[in-house]
């Protein structure tokens, strides 16, 4: 062959390189990295009525260029107890939630992971089952279950266990029972895959060197098992951060969390500089929490 | 093993626990679906009759196939996108905007809804107002928006599958010639089509429940099924959602238990070829 129908032929190659790698990164640069510089955008402009509702940063008039950057969002989400206590609120609600979820599917993924080989994918299929249901109706779910002429309570009062309802709807209690509902599948997952992988001659060696089964796990599956409890423990609490649905139904007037706030400045008080501002600080906070789970997911994509 | 079944261990105890709290909640609304009394609640009896008020509720179904509408296409877009990513994540080696587009895939599995629905709908305003496009926000802004995020779930499930098999064949293939879109069509693509439709599976189920995001960047025009299930649902419990919810259920129950039939019989036909390899 001639050497310039080689080079032709790897010219193509690399062309077609190119381009396989630019589709996805074009559509998600576009679709999901530039409207967060959207969110910053118009974080610093200034609230108007208007359609769109914001003014502008950039102005050119009388041959000079006004540059506006309006800090006041930022220093109005400041300045207001409300937003403060919503962010801190959501991080202590979303904590507790995840501590649960972890509590609760750690023993779980274990038992699942040590089961007879046929039954692994059928208890797989039953815990990642209930969310491909909706997300919604199963949050609904406890409505009927908690409310005040709900189920726990007709069967406590049937009972006579109680004399009066107890308030578990609009609760911080409610907040935490759903988030934990909706989301314990997304920590069983990770936890389910890491745990399986586990090396068994390991817990052999452990205990054929006398190691207590106790020992054996503080100091052999725990570790080992880190990658799926920080993934899992990661799954569970970024989404729950800024979680809109739940506190909505299931919380109250104790429950303040950001993703409402959020919602509320944004659908009804139509002020999206400051939704923006919001969402903005939201993603601050999320930061490392982010950073920290890609870091265990593109090690589990590369290896 | 053997002591497993004389006395089930602290794990096995928690595992039902854990699937008891999953389920009931989920028994309890099938259960209620088929109450007489409006009252959610107090159970008068055995009853059919939400089914039939939900079958005649206009908005609902017209809700429920715009919902299929957009998961159809969004599933369908996100699994081509999602499988060139994984493709390229896994098999590209290192090029320049590989962390940049691991990022941009692992990132959205955890984005807060609020954050990606909002940053979503400034950008189609700022579109409309340089390009004139989308003028109106509805179906198409709402099958973009899903495409994104559904794409990073398809490339997460197909990068495993792809990490999984066995490369020798695509190189036995390129070494015999095979152009490597050639290759990908005919020999990596086979292989991979169970990742493919259960990352089109996942896709179609995360569309049609997607109800923040959709919220967002949706117009007057378009109300999806999750947007109409919640204006309903925030006004309290309504047997009518119960009714949906259990053949919401009922769909999934079917749909998993097909799969599971498909995968079982996969893995006893590799299983019966195996051993045809190893007696000849």
């Amino acid at each position: 062959m001639m050497p310039s129908r080689i080079a032709g032929f790897v010219k193509r190659l690399q062309l077609g390189r190119r381009a396989v790698i630019a589709l996805p990164l074009l559509w998600l640069t576009l679709f999901f990295l530039l409207p967060f510089a959207l969110v910053l955008k118009i974080s610093l402009s200034e609230a108007a009525i208007a359609i769109p509702p914001y003014g502008p940063l950039v102005e050119y008039a009388d041959q000079t260029l006004n540059i506006f950057l309006n800090l006041g969002n930022y220093l109005f989400l400041l300045s207001d107890s409300l937003y403060v206590a919503a962010y801190w609120g959501s991080i202590k609600t979303a904590f507790v939630a995840t501590a649960v979820c972890l509590l609760i599917g750690y023993p779980m993924a274990y038992a699942m992971a040590r089961a007879p080989g046929r039954w692994q994918l059928i208890l797989l299929l039953l815990v990642m089952l209930p969310s491909w249901t909706s997300f919604l109706i199963r949050v609904y779910a406890w409505m009927g279950i908690l409310s005040n002429s709900g189920l726990i309570n007709n069967v406590l009062l049937g009972m006579g266990l109680i004399d009066s309802p107890l308030r578990m709807m609009n609760t911080q209690f409610a907040v935490i029972i759903g988030i934990v509902y909706a989301y314990l599948p997304f920590m069983v997952l990770p936890l389910y895959a890491h745990l399986t992988r586990l090396d068994n001659s390991l817990l052999e060696a452990a205990s054929d060197l006398g190691s207590r089964k106790l020992n054996t796990f503080i100091k052999v599956t725990l570790p080992l098992s880190m990658g799926g409890i920080i993934a899992g423990s990661m799954l569970v609490f970024i989404p729950a951060v800024g979680e809109f649905v739940i506190p909505e139904l299931l919380g109250g007037p104790d429950t303040l969390m950001i993703g409402k706030v959020l919602w509320e400045e944004f659908f009804l008080n139509r002020d999206w500089p400051v939704a923006s501002a919001l969402a903005m600080v939201m993603l601050l906070l999320l930061l490392i929490p982010i950073v920290w789970f890609h870091r265990y997911q593109s090690r589990e994509l590369e290896s | 093993m053997m002591r497993l079944r004389r006395r089930p261990g602290f794990t096995t105890v928690m595992l039902v626990l854990g699937l008891l709290f999953l389920y009931l909640p989920m028994v309890v609304l099938v259960v209620y679906s088929f109450n007489a009394s409006r009252l959610v609640t107090v159970w008068a009896g055995f009853s059919t009759q939400w089914y039939g008020e939900l079958f005649r509720d206009q908005q609902i179904l017209s809700a429920v196939w715009t919902s299929l509408k957009i998961a159809f296409f969004a599933a369908s877009m996100a699994v081509c996108l999602g499988t060139v990513a994984a493709f390229v994540m896994t098999r590209y080696g290192h090029f320049r905007g590989k962390t940049a587009l691991s990022s941009m895939v692992t990132a959205p599995l955890v984005m807060p809804e609020v954050i990606t629905g909002l940053s979503l709908l400034l950008l189609f305003v700022q579109m409309a107002q340089l390009i004139g496009w989308p003028a109106d926000r509805g179906m198409a802004t709402i099958w973009i928006a899903h495409t994104t995020f559904c794409s990073a779930y398809v490339a997460v499930v197909v990068a495993a599958r792809l990490r999984e098999i066995d490369r020798s064949i695509e190189e036995a293939a390129m070494d015999l010639g095979s152009p490597p879109v050639k290759t990908f069509f005919f020999i990596t693509l086979p292989v991979i089509s169970p990742a493919l439709a259960a990352g089109w599976l996942l896709a179609f189920t995360l569309s049609l429940d997607d109800l923040v995001i959709a919220s967002f960047v949706s117009g007057p025009g378009a109300n999806t099924l999750p947007m109409v299930v919640f204006s309903s649902v925030r006004m309290g419990v309504s047997p009518k959602i119960n009714a949906l919810a259990t053949l919401i259920i009922l769909a999934v129950s079917l749909t998993t238990l097909l799969a599971w039939f498909f995968m079982r019989r996969g893995e006893a036909k590799r299983k019966a070829l195996l051993r045809q390899a190893e007696s000849a």
